[in-house]
């Protein structure tokens, strides 16, 4: 008699409490796709270009420096009289596609790219395994041809460089990419040298503090003449981001910015110590608010 | 002996029988940061709340993600560094309405309610007593309140960095209305 009464009194009691969860339980509609976020902090791993985009409606500044190699000593202050520079803007008109101009001063080069996402990272109710995106750009130099004698067309300053851009963000610290890239130059300087040239590239970001990373970038030429003849490219950074701001502080045997120089153009042998150091500074301006925030 | 047994079946019953519910899945839930250096507001418009007009519970369920910010850099920063959605993708609260008998939710009308219970965010879970308004119509119930919530008791801590731009004191309001369940 009394166990039966406790028990009843027991069910009486436990009776509120699952009625709560019961209520909570009114929510579970089945898992929900969440997409992989900030695979990377910029839109570049170091030089090259990174699978994040760009929110809608935001507007990034890009300010990327390199000074001369660090190796030549104290008359040219390890490399800090010199200096290259490209200036770009990077616009994202919806959250998958992004488009830029830029123009650097190693060759005068103005470029003018494009970055789509093809696929997104998820978990959940949509599973995919990675990131990838496409990213595209088309530089023209503008440097002055001091030769008169031969015929020089418009389309000669033509350079283009195709990517697919494939990444994973393996846990919140550490994430991983490869980036299968063609440079085609409508010009090349020797009968010799590719008009096409191949390279796969690999890169990753390894997160040291929530607003610090380690960046690193190995750019692998595949074109055998080219391959000959230059560097690969390999460059390591450390992040660093404080609100709008992204400074990337790095060091590369590049001395060309855009892919269209560094892939097939790396003439700095890390070995005998030709590197330089190099910095990307992004701001982050938002144009358009979301649809919540318009007035 | 059988009498028990039979009261508490009716007792049981009843509480089924009478058991009213209220849903939503669209509610609101914006939360302002007030600090001397910067403005910020998010707004929340997927907001799980449910009551039971029975027993008084009175639950919520906020996916963190769903959270947009006026910059989408501040949506990714909330996410991934001060409330890190990967690892603690809801915030829940869990409570009941202590004056419940001053509330009728067959008469339409505006009741001041109060609402005590837990609230467990970022992996931390505090007690927590909210003050609003219900207003009863025959579409269903709507309920508003604003109250405080200090991010610290969260374990939720502001960077040297951005000191300045982020309240240590976040002001919560919510606007929800929940539609009868059938």
């Amino acid at each position: 008699m009394k166990k039966i009464a406790t028990f009843i009194f027991l069910v009486l009691f436990a009776l509120p409490l699952m009625a709560q969860d019961s209520l909570m339980s009114l929510f579970d509609t089945g898992p929900k796709t969440v997409y992989a976020e900030a695979t990377f902090k910029a839109t570049r791993v170091v030089l090259g270009q990174s699978v994040v985009n760009p929110a809608k409606g935001n507007l990034i500044f890009v300010i990327q420096h390199h000074f001369g190699y660090v190796n030549q000593g104290i008359y040219e202050f390890f490399g800090l009289d010199q200096a290259t520079i490209r200036l770009g803007f990077e616009y994202g008109i919806t959250d998958w596609l992004m488009v830029g101009i830029g123009r650097s001063s190693y060759g005068k080069i103005y470029d003018g790219n494009v970055k789509i996402k093809i696929l997104r990272q998820s978990s959940g109710k949509k599973n995919m395994p990675v990131s990838v995106n496409y990213f595209g750009s088309i530089g023209i130099s503008t440097l002055r041809i001091e030769d008169k004698t031969i015929d020089y067309y418009f389309t000669n300053r033509l350079t283009y460089l195709n990517q697919i851009l494939i990444a994973r963000k393996f846990s919140p610290g550490i994430s991983l990419q490869l980036s299968p890239s063609l440079v085609h130059r409508n010009l090349v300087e020797t009968p010799q040298d590719d008009n096409n040239v191949w390279a796969l590239g690999a890169g990753g970001r390894f997160k040291l503090s929530k607003h610090t990373s380690i960046n690193a970038e190995y750019f692998y030429v595949l074109s055998s003449q080219t391959a000959a003849q230059y560097h690969n490219t390999f460059s390591i950074g450390f992040d660093v981001e404080t609100g709008g701001h992204v400074f990337q502080l790095y060091m590369s045997n590049s001395e060309g910015i855009i892919g269209q120089n560094f892939i097939p153009g790396t003439t700095g042998d890390w070995l005998k110590g030709d590197f330089l150091i190099g910095f990307n500074i992004t701001r982050t301006f938002v144009l358009k608010k979301p649809k919540t925030f318009e007035k | 002996m059988k009498k028990i047994i039979f009261f508490t079946f009716i007792l049981l019953a009843a509480q089924v029988v009478s058991a009213q519910r209220y849903m939503t899945k669209t509610g609101k839930v914006s939360f302002y940061s007030d600090a001397p250096l910067e403005k910020i507001e998010a707004v929340n418009h997927q907001v799980n709340c449910a009551i039971d007009t029975h027993s008084g519970f009175f639950v919520v369920k906020i996916l963190m993600r769903s959270f947009v910010f006026e910059k989408a850099l501040m949506q990714e920063h909330f996410n991934e560094e001060y409330v890190e959605s990967d690892k603690y993708p809801n915030a829940f609260f869990k409570g009941k309405i202590t004056n419940l008998k001053e509330i009728d939710f067959s008469r339409p009308g505006t009741y001041p309610a109060v609402i005590e219970g837990e609230m467990a965010l970022h992996g931390k879970t505090n007690k927590m007593i909210a003050k609003g308004t219900f207003t009863v119509s025959k579409e269903g119930v709507r309920v508003q309140g604003k109250f405080p919530l200090k991010i610290a008791d969260y374990g939720i801590s502001v960077p040297g960095a951005v000191t300045g731009k982020i309240a240590e004191v976040m002001q919560i309001r919510t606007d929800l209305f929940l539609k009868p369940l059938k």
